[in-house]
């Protein structure tokens, strides 16, 4: 273990601990946009200066290891300035679109100008513009709001494994970019949407989700995923009782299996739930069309028809196909009201199709 | 799954993929075996006859002809026994019948395999010393393994494999079946079995029998029930007379659809309860409308046995209603009273006749699911079955001789299709085809056909053809890929439009699991 002080409060760490870990184990609030925990380090973006005393330059915290006796400051003049001028460099090509942007409220470049007061930048008169278009119907890809963190990149390549994107050019005209500069949908992309998971600005948002709320209209719901067996969860986003989106939770306590990775289907495959075609009334089949019902009448109908063939057939002639995709409750129930109900074991499900 | 997901990207120094195209059916999982073969040098095996994402990076690659599992298994034995690779202590102290399978897989040597499944025989030697040779080797399948008349065969092969090898109990081993639906694990321990009450209970069993008699109040059933094939042959001669389908559409995911529909006509009543009218609901006498998992509570079981909680996050849409309180409902006209408030409630009583569920509550898994078994509220859940011993004592081989599938190619239909899923759809397409961005990006369905094979039959990408088996035939574009070798064909079966299940075959099930051949049929190509 080795010792370092910060802000005054004196902290005890593991060797080869960062300087970030260390100033959150000791309740420092340290701005990040390029840093992710699960994410190999890249330390471009310089907003999480400190200063630690005795050192000429200020530390990128997210990549400077812990050493013994040092003594850091998170929020020093110094640093302060710093970050002011990071966040001002950054919005020299960040368009500033805030009144439709769909992370309005969840932006991390927004919140960290809130933080320190920076309202514009002395650097723009040089903005670079690149094509809005790309198109497919799962990512929206704004690069003009691009700060360039590169988590987009790493998560593509280090947890889907797809390696889509990478930085094309350099300098002020660096951008993100697939092979060629091509459709994410002519690149080895599979729209699983860690992207727009990891990106802190708008440059990268759900084309599923767009203008259908931001985080700050939406409720939670923490949940499990209804596609393949894997069982990610994620959470899904409500307003005024509707669906309106997926976000991941990326607390492998919370998200035990996918530790907020998604697939295509997960994240871009839940609007289904408000389709126009749901089914909202019981029907009954009279002259061969169904019409709409009641409740009872639905019920009753089905209850006196099983009674009748029960009755002159047997319980064995009837039979449940039960569902896979139905809850637990849900199937355990079902199979004992074939079971106990009606008396028969012709009970299954698709598990074999 | 023996084990857990996790060991795939953490634990496995070797993982042996056969019939799944993980990143597309389970993707996650598959990001993950990825990230532990990238970053962690784990050696990676993969068979499958079509060459997807996960052969890119495999350090072998066995392309083998669809429905020859069973050889090209045996012979990766044969070769782990011949070179001594086998675990001596594992198979001595907790296994049997170990003999048998070592006569069987005599006669397997990798040149005999490599004739049958058209593959290298070379690959099948560095194959099996990478899986035996490995700290801790994975096996992970899917429905390439299982959708065969010899699915039953196919899966013991795999299980004698990690019996060989020792390859049970400890994190990163296993033999890891991916489940293809979100609760299909779940289904299956909550008892929608024709032969076990919840926690695979036997019905035939009386003293299980007695014990359900007691919780549920009434005289049971001391007869198995009927798998679903056997249901809709029945329907179609009239015995079977009433049929609910809940949540499921076989008019688009059961074999040779035209059959099945036959058999649902013949009915006298036919209840449909789903969110969608489906194919099937259209044919239904009374369709009960049910919610999706957004609209409700409960639980789902996982691929790796996780019991994970489900929750309501809006109001049913219309006059939908719960499908547990739709279930209630019917029971209480028939006279057997359910009367729950919650789900909870249902759980509570679930815990009561499921052993392995008995510690599970909603509070414990409120943040983090738990697998079972977990006997008790202070047992933590058990990621890693058979760990010092196997449910039935010591881990039983079983000498298995490879037997071709049931409908091999002909003079007049030359081909071999497979079917199976896309990563952009989700079985018979109820919910992702009425997904806006899913449907928009993959709008139809195709058939897979090798550029060689479609030069012979002189067809180019995107040409609308007409793919033809025995059953019936389908006109669907052709898109033509390196991805399916030389006469084999894939479609997907998420389209009713142009169902790959009139295609395929009900006459012939695996004798056991009652799985139709799915990966196996003989099929043509005609221009249109």
């Amino acid at each position: 273990m080795i010792t370092l002080t910060i802000n005054g409060k004196e902290i005890q760490v593991p060797k080869g601990t960062m300087v970030l870990d260390a100033c959150q184990q000791a309740g420092a609030d340290i701005p990040t946009l390029c840093y992710d925990p699960d994410l190999r380090l890249a330390g471009s973006c310089r907003m999480c200066v400190v200063e630690a005393k005795g050192r000429p330059n200020l530390m990128a915290a997210c990549v400077s290891p812990a050493e013994n006796g040092m003594v850091i400051e998170t929020e020093s003049p110094d640093v302060v300035e710093s970050r002011k001028i990071i966040l001002e460099l950054l919005l020299a090509r960040h368009k500033l679109e805030c009144h439709t942007c769909e992370r309005d409220g969840s932006c991390k470049l927004q919140d960290y100008c809130y933080r320190y007061g920076v309202t514009d930048s002395r650097y723009l008169n040089e903005m670079p513009h690149f094509s809005k278009e790309d198109p497919n119907p799962f990512i929206k890809r704004d690069y003009d709001k691009c700060i360039m963190c590169t988590k987009c990149v790493r998560v593509c390549e280090e947890i889907t494994g797809a390696q889509a994107i990478n930085v094309e050019d350099r300098g002020h005209h660096a951008k993100i970019s697939t092979v060629f500069d091509g459709k994410l949908a002519d690149s080895t992309c599979v729209f699983c949407g860690q992207c727009v998971m990891v990106c802190p600005v708008g440059a990268l948002t759900s084309k599923v989700s767009a203008g259908k709320g931001r985080s700050y209209q939406t409720q939670s719901v923490l949940t499990t995923c209804t596609y393949c067996g894997t069982g990610c969860t994620f959470e899904l986003n409500v307003k005024d009782d509707h669906v309106v989106g997926v976000t991941s939770v990326r607390d492998s306590e919370l998200s035990p299996v996918n530790k907020g990775a998604l697939c295509v289907k997960g994240r871009f495959g839940w609007d289904f739930i408000e389709s126009e075609d749901r089914l909202t009334t019981p029907l009954i089949k009279e002259n061969g069309e169904l019409r709409p019902a009641s409740w009872d009448e639905a019920l009753d109908f089905a209850a006196n028809k099983i009674k009748e063939i029960k009755a002159k057939n047997g319980p064995d002639a009837l039979a449940l196909f039960s569902s896979a995709r139905a809850t637990n409750e849900e199937n355990y129930l079902a199979q004992k009201l074939f079971r106990a109900a009606i008396g028969t074991n012709n009970v299954d499900h698709c598990a074999r199709l | 799954m023996t084990n857990s997901i996790n060991e795939l990207e953490k634990d496995a120094t070797a993982v042996f993929l056969i019939g799944t195209n993980t990143t597309e059916n389970h993707p996650i999982i598959g990001y993950k075996i990825r990230k532990n073969v990238r970053y962690n040098g784990a050696k990676l095996i993969v068979a499958d006859p079509r060459n997807i994402e996960l052969a890119d990076i495999a350090d072998v690659y066995l392309q083998f002809r669809p429905g020859t599992d069973v050889a090209l298994v045996n012979a990766m034995m044969n070769v782990i026994i011949t070179e001594g690779l086998d675990a001596k202590d594992f198979i001595a102290n907790r296994t049997e019948n170990y003999e048998q399978v070592a006569e069987v897989v005599k006669k397997y040597t990798p040149e005999y395999a490599a004739e049958i499944c058209g593959v290298d025989a070379e690959d099948i030697r560095k194959a099996a010393r990478i899986y035996a040779t490995a700290e801790r080797g994975s096996i992970c399948y899917a429905m390439g393994v299982t959708q065969h008349s010899t699915g039953t065969d196919n899966v013991k092969t795999m299980c004698n494999l990690a019996l060989l090898t020792g390859n049970l109990g400890k994190a990163g081993t296993g033999v890891n079946p991916l489940r293809g639906q979100n609760n299909v694990q779940g289904a299956c321990d909550m008892g929608a079995l024709p032969v076990s009450y919840p926690a695979y209970q036997a019905v035939t069993n009386p003293d299980i029998r007695a014990k359900f008699e007691k919780a549920w109040g009434v005289p049971l059933s001391p007869n198995n029930g009927l798998t679903i094939p056997d249901v809709v042959n029945k329907a179609h001669h009239g015995e079977i007379k009433g049929l609910m389908v809940f949540g499921e559409n076989p008019m688009v995911s059961d074999p040779d659809i035209t059959h099945v529909s036959e058999s649902l006509d013949n009915l006298e009543l036919l209840i449909v309860q789903d969110i969608f009218l489906t194919e099937t609901a259209m044919k239904a006498d009374v369709v009960f409308p049910g919610v999706t998992f957004a609209e409700k509570n409960g639980t789902f079981s996982n691929t790796e046995r996780r019991v994970q909680r489900v929750r309501q996050a809006i109001t049913p849409k219309g006059d939908a209603h719960p499908d547990w309180q739709i279930i209630c409902e019917l029971s209480n006209r028939l006279g057997y009273p359910m009367n729950y408030s919650s789900p909870e409630e249902i759980f509570e009583e679930i815990r009561t006749v499921t052993p392995s569920y008995a510690g599970i509550n909603y509070q414990r898994i409120d943040n983090t699911g738990i697998h079972w078994p977990c006997p008790n509220e202070e047992h933590p859940g058990t990621p890693i079955l058979h760990g010092e011993k196997f449910n039935r004592g010591l881990g039983l081989f079983h000498a298995i001789e490879f037997k071709e599938p049931y409908e091999l190619p002909d003079a007049e239909y030359p081909l071999i299709l497979s079917t199976g899923r896309s990563l952009f759809h989700y079985h018979t397409g109820t919910m992702t085809r009425r997904s806006s961005a899913l449907n928009e990006f993959m709008p139809s369905n195709v058939v897979q056909i090798n550029p060689e094979t479609a030069a012979a039959l002189n067809i180019v990408d995107n040409e609308k053809v007409k793919l033809v088996t025995r059953r019936g035939s389908i006109e669907v574009n052709a898109q033509v890929t390196e991805m399916v070798p030389a006469g084999v064909v894939f479609t997907f079966f998420h389209f009713s439009e142009a169902a790959a299940n009139i295609l395929t075959q009900a006459e012939v099930f695996d004798p056991v699991a009652k799985i139709p051949e799915y990966k196996v049929s003989a099929a043509r190509i005609d221009k249109i």
